[in-house]
């Protein structure tokens, strides 16, 4: 089971909305390397986990990363917050919110919906823990590459914090394949 | 910061402090420098989250402790800035 906790794993605190920021950093909700995608690869692929420290490290991750998710939700909300019309349609946030408004739904920055055939579940610890290694790797790309488009010194702290997360992340990954 | 927003930095730092103790002892379950860390860090965060919810509401729902009113509803939500 879970339970929420009335609180960000790390702050969150965006001064100025920016609608064309919030249409690349969504690819972090439901791209194809974002959190959500992570979150549902780790807790689905435990049960196959024969090691206690596997299933230990898929479950501990795949809950933080279910906080990272919260966490790219409170920057898109921050972000698209209070925009005016004029703001939308100049930054191209106009297709998105033709069909969510300001809502916060996961979709990758093409705009393609989320989908599980983003990760894989494949009941075999050696190709598990190596496709997680890989999607931290990818995740950790892709906020770099966030970094790249992000000017806004509260948007980037944040995103900083993730990034390094990705990095400690597959640092244990790779631990199982020493110490087993 | 206001003084709300202080207490609740605090507990941030001691959650993401056992959060890497955590994931570390997963691979390390043997460290017991690790586990003596695990102890003091949960030690500090539940002084600090009794203070917080004393005075300033529940974290989880099971801290609600007001007699007249539901508190676990009341704004801000973490998500909103404060």
């Amino acid at each position: 089971m879970w339970q929420y906790e009335k609180k960000l794993q790390y702050p969150v605190k965006i001064k100025t909305p920016n609608a064309k920021l919030a249409k690349i950093i969504i690819s972090q909700l439901g791209g194809p390397d974002g959190e959500l995608s992570a979150s549902l690869r780790y807790l689905n692929q435990r049960y196959a986990m024969p090691y206690g420290e596997v299933k230990g490290l898929l479950t501990d991750i795949g809950t933080e990363e279910l906080a990272h998710f919260e966490m790219i939700s409170a920057i898109l909300y921050q972000l698209t917050k209070d925009l005016s019309m004029e703001e939308i349609k100049a930054s191209g946030f106009d297709t998105y919110f033709v069909d969510h408004t300001t809502g916060v739904y996961p979709v990758a920055a093409s705009g393609t919906p989320f989908t599980a055939a983003y990760f894989q579940s494949k009941g075999d610890i050696l190709t598990d823990i190596q496709e997680d290694m890989a999607a931290e790797q990818k995740a950790r790309t892709t906020y770099d590459n966030i970094l790249r488009l992000a000017d806004d010194p509260d948007v980037r702290d944040p995103i900083r914090f993730l990034r390094e997360r990705e990095i400690v992340h597959y640092q244990r990954f790779g631990e199982p394949f020493r110490s087993r | 910061m206001n003084e709300r927003n202080m207490l609740l930095s605090r507990i941030k730092k001691y959650d993401f402090t056992l959060k890497e103790l955590n994931l570390y002892l997963d691979t390390h379950p043997n460290c017991r420098r690790a586990l003596a860390m695990f102890r003091k860090y949960k030690e500090l965060r539940s002084d600090a989250v009794e203070e917080f919810t004393k005075r300033f509401g529940p974290i989880t729902p099971e801290q609600v402790s007001d007699t007249q009113n539901w508190t676990w509803v009341e704004d801000p939500w973490p998500w909103e800035r404060r």
